[in-house]
């Protein structure tokens, strides 16, 4: 039985109370772990995004309890809200490991497997995506598109060959900015990202484009291929700042500041989208308040002598059976502390 | 003879005018509808009727006029979808060119059950000269008084307005139909919520196919029993096919559902047989979406029975030795056609008109037309086939729309069916490329993928 006002909602096998409203792949992330499906184009600080990737399709095994029936296709968990009493397979249901699979496959048809070249190597999704749904070869054997690089403005790259179209970006122009920034223009796999007639991007947070994409097709060009990533070291700050939260990461190499991003959550998405200014112009220590080191998964290639420990979400705190599906990586914790 | 319900009076001269369509009888389910029915008993009548959609899901239309939310102080709205572009498929370009006041009429009735005071004919930018004909009646309507304020006295006011389309298949979907409506790039919205719920401009909205439209003019004056008499089991009616390919008539025809297919190719009543005295070889039932059937599939079904123009014959089976109704563009193909070919330039379509929002539709399509070039041409190996087999399978189902499905099925109906034929392909380039497909007019029929 539900609390009060709340839906109990079982994925995997693992049971919660969620909020109505709440979608299957938030809940899914109030569990944590690898119950949590992959996800490209949802953006949880971005109106509208997710849907479009389909990488975090799950099987709904049965509707509520009203309406015990199975859904009868996969749904994207991203967009598709829980009902009571809903039961829900990810990593448990063949069907759903295969069609992510395909996803995948189609994803990296448009998208070059160049990662120990690619600026966004040790941050990309659909690198991890790959290494954990991929195959080890493409059966695409036609030509890919190709595109040449783009300059957005002085600050901003867009390397349409890396472009998965996820539209995060398309929606934080349309969101964040006053003036419809950018687009998509043409159709179907011709679809490509762009600005009315090579326009620059130069508003005060355009600079945000970079933080949501979610490959290397926007890169910020003050860092791109200055370093790799793994051989930075993040460290969270902030300054008093007239036009945003002012709280970033800096990347710092040695002495010096290589890159000033958002701070990203554990699922890879900025918690307060920051200004250009501070992302690019601000690059001194001095124009800092620096806060303490950032926090980086174990798995993560960033991570080289810098580990976080599991940070589980209140709801694991207090469900004895969500500490038991989390059990290896509470432990992990334990030792590490 | 069977009955006839929306193309009864197409032979008479003028029908597409308002005076000649009015002295036929038109606008009779208009005056019956506004001046002794509510709104709730036009939707129980057509609920009653059993009318389902004619646009190609054939989901009960009364039910879903039922399921639209009516808010207090929000408009809602009907609109139609006269986006017509599947191949195969070009019924309701017909009815809107010859008798577009069957339409209109529908739309008001329609418009009235619904509660809408703004309706919107949506019709494919290319249908210039429909567009001209459909807002003509609208005019004349409106001329009328059947049209405006306060239509006939009753205090119903209904505007309908017509909105070209920007021209691509999507379009059709019904979200990136109200998407195009707004003004907006034609994508298919995620769904839920429904349009019932949050259709055009965010309010309750229900789209319904032209010939849907039109069949609740019929219903509303014969009655629903009368109409429900019609047809068989849960496909009531009649439904307007539109024949083409190897057919001694093709055209668009108005039959009872419950039609053997048979009847239906054969009969002098309709399309007469197979063109040149050929054979039959396959069959599209529903539009090019739907799957293909061949010969032995086409005319019974998998248990021996004969196979019907309805919903459920034409599906039984499923998809594995059955196909769908869909939007009614009925498809022959005599001996000599090729099936890869034909299965090139379906998905070439689907390939064309993918939306590009959702990876497995964007790079699937595409996929799957290159893969078929290669094996249309003789330059691909068998493995290949297989691999066709999987691009569709990682597709349907996984799709926002429909429109990966519908890229779907036809491919895998056409291995499924007719494998040997692709094989034949891979197996014997040089008289594969050799055939003459009837296009040998032109220097590369179909050009490598771009």
């Amino acid at each position: 039985m539900a609390e009060e006002g709340k839906f109990k909602v079982t994925i995997d096998g693992i049971s919660l109370d969620v909020a109505p409203g709440t979608t299957i792949l938030n809940a899914a992330r109030q569990i944590g772990g690898d119950i949590v499906p992959p996800a490209m184009c949802y953006y949880s600080k971005l109106e509208g995004s997710g849907g479009k990737c389909r990488t975090c399709l799950v099987k709904v095994s049965k509707g509520s309890e009203k309406d015990p029936r199975p859904m009868p296709k996969l749904v994207a968990s991203c967009r598709t809200t829980v009902m009571d009493g809903m039961e829900v397979q990810n990593i448990t249901s063949p069907d759903v490991v295969e069609a992510r699979k395909g996803v995948v496959e189609m994803l990296l048809i448009n998208h070059p497997l160049d990662c120990p070249i690619c600026d966004q190597a040790g941050e990309c999704k659909l690198q991890d995506l790959g290494y954990e749904h991929g195959a080890d070869q493409t059966r695409y054997e036609f030509e890919r598109r190709t595109f040449e690089r783009i300059d957005l403005g002085d600050k901003i790259q867009l390397h349409m060959n890396r472009c998965i179209l996820c539209y995060r970006c398309v929606y934080v122009a349309n969101q964040l900015t006053e003036g419809r920034e950018h687009g998509v223009i043409h159709r179907g796999d011709h679809s490509e990202i762009s600005t009315f007639i090579e326009n620059a991007l130069d508003h005060d947070f355009i600079g945000n484009v970079i933080d949501v994409c979610p490959v290397g097709a926007l890169t910020d060009k003050t860092f791109r291929f200055k370093n790799r990533v793994w051989f930075t070291k993040p460290v969270d700050a902030h300054r008093d700042c007239p036009t945003c939260s002012g709280k970033v990461t800096l990347w710092y190499k040695g002495e010096e500041v290589l890159r000033v991003t958002g701070r990203k959550d554990e699922f890879n998405e900025v918690e307060e989208f920051i200004c250009n200014t501070c992302r690019f112009d601000t690059k001194l220590t001095a124009d800092w308040q620096l806060v303490e080191p950032t926090s980086v998964e174990k798995e993560s290639v960033i991570g080289a002598n810098h580990y976080a420990t599991f940070n589980p979400p209140a709801v694991i705190h207090t469900n004895a059976k969500l500490q038991e599906a989390n059990v290896e990586q509470l432990a992990r914790t334990e030792q590490l502390k | 003879m069977a009955r006839k319900l929306l193309l009864t009076h197409i032979d008479v001269p003028g029908i597409e005018t308002f005076d000649v369509y009015r002295k036929q009888g038109g606008y009779r389910a208009v005056e019956k509808a506004l001046k002794t029915m509510t709104p709730d008993d036009v939707v129980e009548e057509v609920k009653k009727s059993g009318l389902r959609g004619r646009g190609g899901a054939g989901f009960p239309t009364g039910m879903k006029w039922s399921f639209l939310a009516k808010p207090e102080g929000v408009p809602r709205y009907l609109v139609c979808n006269g986006d017509e572009s599947e191949p195969g498929t070009f019924k309701d370009r017909f009815l809107m060119t010859k008798i577009p006041h069957a339409l209109v009429e529908g739309m008001i009735v329609s418009s009235y059950a619904l509660g809408a005071h703004t309706s919107y004919i949506y019709i494919r930018g290319e249908m210039m000269p429909q567009i001209r004909i459909v807002e003509r009646a609208i005019a004349e309507a409106k001329a009328a008084g059947f049209l405006g304020k306060n239509i006939l006295g009753s205090g119903y006011d209904l505007e309908i307005y017509v909105q070209p389309g920007g021209g691509a298949y999507i379009c059709g979907e019904e979200t990136a139909l109200l998407e195009s409506l707004e003004g907006k790039r034609g994508n298919p919205r995620i769904k839920p919520p429904f349009p019932a719920v949050a259709g055009l401009y965010g309010c309750p909205t229900v789209v319904n196919n032209v010939e849907s439209i039109a069949a609740t003019v019929p219903i509303i004056n014969d009655g629903a029993e009368e109409y429900a008499k019609i047809g068989i089991e849960r496909s009531t009616g009649t439904k307007l096919i539109s024949a083409s390919g190897n057919l001694v008539r093709p055209g668009v025809y108005e039959i009872e559902l419950g039609l053997p297919v048979e009847e239906f190719i054969y009969s002098d009543e309709y399309c007469g047989g197979i063109a040149n005295g050929k054979r039959l070889k396959a069959m599209v039932a529903g539009g090019s979406s739907v799957p293909i059937l061949p010969n032995n599939l086409a005319t019974k079904t998998a248990k021996g029975e004969a196979r019907l123009m309805t919903y459920e014959s034409l599906a039984d089976g499923g998809f594995v030795t059955g196909t769908a109704m869909g939007s009614g563009g009925f498809i022959a193909f005599d001996e000599d056609q090729c099936i890869v070919r034909n299965t090139l330039n379906f998905t070439r379509f689907y390939h064309h008109e993918s939306c590009g929002q959702c990876s497995p539709c964007r790079e699937g399509t595409g996929w799957m037309e290159k893969v078929l070039h290669k094996i249309e041409y003789g330059r691909a190996d068998v493995a290949d086939i297989d691999l066709l087999w999987d691009i569709q399978r990682k597709i349907d189902g996984n799709t926002i729309c429909p429109l990966g499905d519908a890229s779907a099925w036809p491919v895998a109906s056409a291995i499924r069916h007719f494998r040997d034929e692709f094989e034949w392909h891979i197996l014997h380039p040089e008289e594969a490329q050799q055939r003459n497909f009837g296009l040998a007019h032109y220097a590369d029929p179909l050009t490598p993928v771009v």
